[in-house]
């Protein structure tokens, strides 16, 4: 069953900030999912292979080729911060 | 008193593949450039871009698993590793988990006190990350600057068993593995540009206990010797927590080299969880029987195959054999030279000596140098020929690898040919003879050792061509009759 630590566990690894409504709210949304899917279960899935793709394709690949890259200036445009041909981002340990 | 402890060490090593664009993207995957100029919409992972898997990855990652003996998957994908870290720009970095590549290899090493089978668990792809460079120390730094040229090159991730119990093992399963996959020209495994890359998970357990003991993962060991001084310092402060009635706690901590010591990673203990799960953006591996007969095909000798049959087939002594084969070049070399010249152990002390000098002076490989096989082989003859003397053929030599010349031409030029003919040394040797009164008297009062004080004397007037077997053969005639 999932319960609000569930929630608060997922939103943390996320990097969400959830207010106690919202945990109420998501904690019972969640949990209805989880029923539902549960519905697989009731059938012998035995012999099938877990399904990760749904498109009937496989081995789409590219010869080792080298393309031209982005113009730095346009890798850089939508950059909050940059500085010296660099994205530069807040501070990384935090306590 | 003291309860004896086995140490357990499993080694992961990251190796990056030598191809010229990244995993995912075409952007080149060269070293040393400019930031960001190596990005594009792929592995800056701006919204709508989709990455397209490059063939030569996945041969090249066969060819390592194949070496590795690892059985290659038929099915294979790849998986999301989520994680928030400004290193990589999507959120997550595209890296296999299930189903990897290849799995359940092994490595055979051999240390001072035998030989050893490490398992190797699995061999899966993924993506580098970029480069950060703090503003600042880590922990106290505002900001990071974020270089994405490394972001998408390929690497492949080597897991070993927990098979490894002594640093020494795990320096020598390093180099094993680096020497095999320089055989296999996949990377250039240079460690301290960081294209091959080693993490270690270290535990101590009561010898005869069968579960684990806790374990630490160190990381930053940036070349051979820190592996090893590190491993080296782990196990001792494990030994002591132990000892004392401590534990060792689970956490992540970092090699300084100019300690000299291990540092725990505070603020990087959080449990991981990754939520790995199938990168929907890019599609499955099936690899066939054909595609695996392909690369097989070009699997080279290994080189731990290449030194027991450099020892069984020549003869060589294990420790010619070790050297010899431990470049692949230099086993090309040795074996196109006997090809013209049959005689194993002459060849590599050459190469070993006067070869392996010059070529670590300059910094470089045999095929760089002006020796060419064929001349080294022709060289070799002449001394066996009296053509040159050993001592003149070092002269030889170093010219030979200075300009590439032939050595016979080198021979004939600097007039280095061996005077073997008995007219020519005659009134030579006479003269020495007659110049050296107190040495003759000591021959014939049979002191046998001042025939060499002689021969050197003839040696250095022929600037070394003279014959000396001959010159001391015609000395005795003369002396001792």
């Amino acid at each position: 069953m999932i319960d609000k630590k569930d929630v608060e566990y997922s939103a943390d690894l996320a990097h969400l900030k959830l207010s106690e409504e919202e945990k109420e709210l998501y904690t019972e949304q969640i949990a209805k999912i989880f029923d539902y899917v549960e519905k697989l279960n009731e059938l012998d899935t035995e012999d099938v292979v877990p399904t990760a793709y749904t498109v009937p394709m496989k081995n789409v690949m590219r010869e080792d080729k080298v393309e031209e890259s982005l113009d730095r200036e346009k890798s850089l445009a939508n950059a909050p911060d940059k500085k010296e041909g660099q994205f530069r981002v807040p501070k990384i340990m935090s306590e | 008193m003291s309860t004896k402890y086995e140490t357990v060490i499993g080694l992961e090593v990251h190796v990056q593949l030598s191809t010229k664009s990244k995993i995912f993207c075409g952007c080149s995957t060269e070293f040393g450039k400019a930031p960001n100029i190596n990005t594009c919409p792929v592995c800056l992972g701006l919204p709508g871009s989709l990455p397209v898997l490059n063939k030569k990855v996945v041969d090249y990652a066969m060819l390592a698993g194949m070496a590795l003996s690892c059985d290659i998957a038929e099915y294979s994908k790849f998986d999301r590793k989520n994680y928030f870290y400004p290193d990589l720009a999507k959120a997550y970095q595209i890296s296999q988990f299930d189903l990897p590549i290849a799995e359940n290899g092994n490595i055979e090493i051999e240390t001072d006190n035998g030989i050893f089978n490490i398992g190797v668990t699995r061999v899966h792809l993924e993506e580098d990350a970029g480069k950060l460079v703090h503003e600042g120390s880590i922990d106290k730094s505002e900001a990071s600057l974020v270089d994405y040229n490394r972001s998408g090159v390929p690497l492949i991730e080597i897991v070993s068993e927990p098979d490894i119990r002594t640093p020494a093992q795990a320096k020598a399963y390093l180099t094993e593995l680096k020497l095999i996959l320089e055989y296999l020209e996949i990377s250039d495994c240079n460690m301290e540009e960081g294209s091959l890359r080693c993490d270690a998970n270290v535990s101590l357990r009561p010898e005869g206990q069968k579960e684990f003991g806790t374990k630490a993962e160190l990381k930053n060991m940036n070349s051979f010797s820190a592996v090893e001084k590190g491993l080296e310092y782990e196990v001792k402060r494990q030994q002591k927590l132990l000892d004392e009635g401590q534990v060792v706690v689970q956490e992540t901590r970092t090699w300084d080299e100019d300690l000299n010591k291990t540092i725990s990673m505070r603020g990087k203990e959080e449990a991981h969880d990754y939520r790995y799960f199938p990168d929907p953006d890019l599609l499955p591996l099936e690899i066939n029987q054909s595609w695996k007969k392909e690369i097989r095909e070009r699997l080279p000798e290994l080189p731990r195959e290449k030194y027991k049959r450099f020892i069984s087939e020549f003869s060589l002594p294990a420790y010619d054999a070790g050297v010899i084969t431990g470049n692949r070049e230099m086993a090309e070399f040795f074996e196109t030279v006997l090809k013209d010249y049959n005689d194993p152990k002459n060849i590599s002390n050459w190469m070993m000596g006067e070869f392996l000098r010059l070529l670590n002076e300059n910094n470089e490989g045999p095929y760089d140098s002006g020796v060419s096989p064929e001349n080294l082989s022709k060289m070799l003859k002449m001394i066996d020929e009296d053509v040159i003397s050993g001592k003149i053929a070092k002269k030889v030599f170093e010219i030979m690898y200075e300009s590439g010349k032939d050595p016979e031409k080198i021979v004939e030029e600097e007039g280095l040919k061996q005077i073997s003919d008995e007219d020519e040394l005659e009134s030579l040797v006479d003269q020495i003879i007659a110049a050296n009164p107190d040495a003759v008297e000591d021959i014939k009062n049979g002191k046998d050792r001042a025939i060499g004080f002689l021969v050197g004397q003839i040696m250095k007037e022929t600037r070394g061509k003279a014959n000396p077997g001959l010159v001391n053969q015609m000395l005795r005639d003369k002396l001792m009759d």
